[in-house]
C-alpha cells in the first residue's frame, strides 16, 4: 500500500499541525480589520463585481440551507438555530445579529462533492461506443457563513479527493472556483464538540476571509490572495486592540462553553479492540439506517455510479450520487452481504469515521460539528457512544494489531 | 462541456475494447479476450498478474474482473466472468466481435517477482479460483524460475470443478503436486474428500521457502492459515486475494472497506499478517 509521507505509522498529523502549517503562508496578511456591519453590502458588491455567485445561509422550510443571495437582507438576521439530538429548531431573536444561525444541515461538502455529478456520456458507434467526459461549467461562487468545522471538512475532503492516489477532475473543477469566507463561532451549540477535535471554534486555515461579529462590527481576517484582492476598493478601518481582544474572548468562551467533548486520545486502536462490544447492539436497536448522519456528515465520500441508458439505447449517461454505508447495497457482493446487518453498518460508520479514517489518511473523519447527533431522527450522539465503548474495560477482548503501510 | 478534465488523467473514463475470442469455461463461466480499441490505448497499457479491470457493459455498468491472462502481453486482455450478477449475466450474452468497455488496470496483484526461486503453495476454493488461475499459468510459462509448486483446490460437489483439463496438464509438469478435494464426492469422485484445509496435512512443505497463495471463500482463509503457520510458514509468505463490493477502483466510493483498507487499491491481493485481525472478524 503507498500512504503519503505524512501517514506513516507513528507519524499522524494532527488537525492543529495542520492548521499551523496552513496558517503560517499567510502571516503576514494578518492584521485585523473592520468592516462596519452597515458596510457588509459593500463586501458582497465586491464579490459581485469580480464574478463571483455568491452563496449564503438563508431561512427555508425551518432550516438554515445555502442559497444564492444578493443582498445583506437575504441573511438570517436576527436568527438563531437551537440543535440538540434529533432536534433543530430556528428562533427569531429580532436582534441585529446576522450570523447567530451557526449552520444548517449542509456543511461545505455539497459545493466541491456534488451530490450528483454527471461523469461520461457515451454513445453508440459503428466500433462500440465513444465517451465523452462530463465536467462542471466552472463557476465562481463565493460561500459566506461557513465555520471552522465546514473549514475543516472541506480541507479533508480535498485530501480525499485531491491529493491521493488519483486528482479527481469533477472534484477539481468545482474546488477551484470556491471563494470561502468564514465566520468565526462565538456561540456553541450543544452539539458542538469542535473544540476537542481542535478543528475550531476558529477558522485558522482554509479560507479566504474570515469574520468575527462583534456587535455592530465585523473583524476580517484574510485567509488569501484572493481575499486580499476581493478588499481592495472597500475601506476598512484598522481594529484596536480591545476589539480584537473582544472577539478573541467570544471565541475563547465559545470554545470553553462546548458541553460535547470526544476523546480521541487513544485512537484508532481503541475503536479497532472494542469490535466485539456489546454496545454495538445496544445502538444498532436504536439506529434506523435512515442515512441521515452520512448525507449530513462535512467528511463521508461515499459514492455509487448510475448508468442511465436513453430509451433508444444509442446513448448512455454515468453519473455519481452520494452513497451511504447505512444502506443494505453498500456492502453487497454476489450471493453475500458482507454487511448484512445494522450493527455492522453502524459499527462501519463509527469505527471508519473515528479510527480507520486516521490509518486511511492521516487525520481523523470527524469534524466535531455535531450534524450527525443533531440530524439523526433518533438522536444517537456518536460522542456518548464513544465514550461507552471505550470506557468499559472490554479492551483486550479482540486482539489489536497495528496497521502496517507497505 | 469544459476541457479542464480532458487535459488531467480521468480515472473515470471507459476505453471500448473489442472481444476476441469467447471461451466457455462451464456453464455459466465465460473467459473473454478482449482487444482495447484504441491503438495508443492498447500500446500504453500494461498489467501485474492479479491486477483487475473494471469491465463495462454500455447501457448496463461495470463490474471488477481479475486479468487472467499473461502481463507480458499486455495487448490481449482475458477476463474469467461468472454469470451472477445483473452486469455479468448480460456480459455472458455476448459473442467475439462485440464490444466491451474496460477502465483500470487497478490494485495490487499476486508477488510473483518475490516468489522467484521458492516454493510455490497454491490454495483455492470453490468457483472463486479465476484470479489464480492467472498466476498458476504465469508461473508455468516460466517453470524454471520457480520451486515446487503444488496446488491444492478444494470443491463442494465434484460438478464443481473446472479446468479439469487444466488441472491434468499441471499435474504432468516436473515437480507439481496437484490435489484436489471435494467435500460432497459422488461415486465418480477419485481424489481427496474432505474440505481443502485437510490438504495442508498431506504436502510436504520447506516453510523457510514456501511463498502461499491463495483464493476463495474468506472462511478457508481465517480456518486455512492457521494450519500453514502451525507448520512454520511465516505469515509475511502468505498472500489472499480478497472481494468486496467495488464501483470506482480507485479508492474513493468506500464500498470495499475492510478495515483501514480499501481493496481495489490496497487489494485485492493481501499480504495475510497486514489483514489478519480484520478477516477475523464478522461486518468489515
Amino acid at each position: 500500500m503507498i500512504f503519503p509521507p505524512c501517514t506513516r505509522r507513528g507519524e499522524f498529523v494532527l488537525w492543529r499541525d495542520y492548521l499551523l502549517e496552513n496558517e503560517r503562508r499567510f502571516v503576514a496578511d494578518d492584521i485585523h480589520k473592520i468592516l462596519p456591519v452597515a458596510h457588509l453590502q459593500r463586501l458582497l458588491d465586491a464579490l459581485s463585481a469580480k464574478g463571483y455567485r455568491i452563496v449564503g445561509p438563508t431561512v427555508h422550510d425551518g432550516s438554515v440551507v445555502w442559497e444564492t443571495i444578493r443582498v445583506v437582507a437575504d441573511l438570517p438576521i436576527g436568527w438563531r438555530d437551537h440543535q440538540e439530538p434529533a432536534r433543530y429548531r430556528l428562533e427569531q431573536t429580532r436582534s441585529s445579529e446576522i450570523f447567530g444561525v451557526v449552520h444548517g444541515p449542509q456543511s461545505l461538502k455539497p459545493f466541491a462533492f456534488a451530490p450528483r455529478e454527471s461523469l461520461l456520456q457515451i454513445e453508440r458507434t459503428k466500433d462500440g461506443f465513444a465517451t465523452h467526459q462530463m465536467a462542471a461549467q466552472p463557476e465562481k461562487v463565493a460561500v459566506i457563513g461557513a465555520r471552522a468545522c465546514d473549514l475543516a471538512g472541506l480541507a479533508i475532503q480535498d485530501r480525499i479527493f485531491l491529493k491521493d492516489a488519483y486528482r479527481d477532475p469533477y472534484y477539481a473543477v468545482r474546488r477551484e472556483g470556491l471563494f470561502v469566507i468564514a465566520v468565526n463561532c462565538t456561540r456553541a451549540l450543544s452539539t458542538c464538540f469542535c473544540a476537542s477535535m481542535e478543528t475550531g471554534p476558529r477558522a485558522k486555515a482554509g479560507f479566504d476571509l474570515a469574520l468575527t461579529e462583534v456587535d455592530d462590527r465585523l473583524l476580517i481576517d484574510v485567509g488569501s490572495e484572493a481575499g486580499r484582492q476581493v478588499l481592495e476598493g472597500i475601506s476598512l478601518f484598522p481594529a484596536s486592540e480591545e476589539l480584537i481582544g473582544e472577539g478573541a474572548t467570544s471565541i475563547d468562551a465559545c470554545a470553553r462553553s462546548q458541553v460535547r467533548r470526544l476523546d480521541r486520545a487513544r485512537l484508532p486502536q481503541a475503536l479497532y479492540d472494542v469490535h466485539e462490544h456489546p454496545r454495538w447492539d445496544d445502538v444498532a436497536g436504536r439506529c434506523l439506517a435512515c442515512t441521515n448522519c452520512t448525507m449530513v456528515c462535512p467528511t463521508c465520500f461515499c459514492h455509487t455510479i448510475e448508468e442511465t441508458p436513453d430509451l433508444s439505447h444509442q446513448q448512455t449517461a454515468r453519473a455519481r450520487l452520494w452513497d451511504s454505508c447505512f444502506t443494505q447495497e453498500h456492502g453487497y457482493i454476489h450471493g453475500k452481504n458482507i454487511r448484512p446487518t445494522i450493527k455492522d453498518r453502524y459499527r462501519m460508520w463509527l469505527t471508519h469515521k473515528l479510527a480507520s479514517w486516521i490509518d486511511q489518511f492521516g487525520m481523523s473523519g470527524c469534524v466535531g460539528c455535531g450534524r450527525c447527533i443533531t440530524w439523526c431522527p433518533v438522536g444517537i450522539d456518536l460522542t456518548e457512544e464513544l465514550s461507552v465503548l471505550l470506557a468499559s474495560s472490554n479492551r483486550s477482548s479482540v486482539a489489536g494489531r497495528p496497521v502496517e503501510g507497505r | 462541456m469544459h476541457t479542464e478534465a480532458d487535459s488531467i488523467a480521468n480515472p473515470y473514463v471507459i476505453h471500448p475494447a473489442t472481444i476476441v475470442r469467447k471461451t466457455q469455461e462451464a456453464e455459466d463461466i465465460n473467459t473473454f479476450r478482449l482487444q482495447l480499441v484504441d491503438e495508443e490505448v492498447r500500446r500504453q497499457f500494461r498489467f501485474r498478474a492479479g491486477q483487475f479491470n473494471m469491465v463495462y457493459l454500455f447501457g448496463v455498468g461495470e463490474a471488477a474482473i481479475s486479468i487472467v491472462s499473461d502481463p507480458d502481453q499486455p495487448e490481449l486482455l482475458d477476463h474469467t466472468i461468472r454469470a451472477v450478477g445483473r452486469i455479468t449475466k448480460a456480459i455472458a450474452g455476448l459473442q467475439p466481435g462485440e464490444v466491451l468497455g474496460v477502465r483500470g488496470p487497478f490494485g495490487q496483484g499476486w508477488p510473483l517477482e518475490e516468489a522467484r526461486g521458492r516454493d510455490v503453495v497454491i490454495v483455492t476454493g470453490g468457483l472463486g479460483c479465476a484470479p489464480v488461475v492467472g498466476a498458476i499459468e504465469y508461473i508455468f510459462r516460466r517453470r524454471v524460475q520457480y520451486g515446487s509448486v503444488k496446488i491444492l483446490h478444494g470443491v463442494k460437489a465434484p460438478h464443481d470443478l473446472l479446468y479439469r483439463e487444466r488441472f491434468d496438464a499441471w499435474r504432468r509438469s516436473p515437480d507439481t503436486e496437484v490435489t484436489l478435494t471435494s467435500d460432497q464426492p459422488d461415486k465418480s469422485w477419485r481424489y481427496h474428500i474432505g474440505v481443502v484445509t485437510e490438504l495442508f496435512e498431506l504436502v510436504s512443505i520447506d516453510p523457510s521457502k514456501t511463498i502461499v497463495l491463495m483464493c476463495g471463500p474468506e472462511i478457508m482463509m481465517r480456518l486455512g492459515v492457521p494450519i500453514l503457520l502451525r507448520r512454520g510458514v511465516p505469515e509475511k509468505a502468505v498472500y489472499v486475494s480478497l472481494e468486496r463490493h467495488m464501483e470506482c477502483g480507485i479508492g474513493l466510493c468506500g464500498h470495499c472497506q475492510m478495515g483501514p483498507y480499501f481493496v481495489c487499491k490496497d487489494g485485492p491481493v493481501m499480504r495475510y499478517d497486514r489483514i489478519e485481525t480484520w478477516l477475523g472478524r464478522t461486518g468489515v
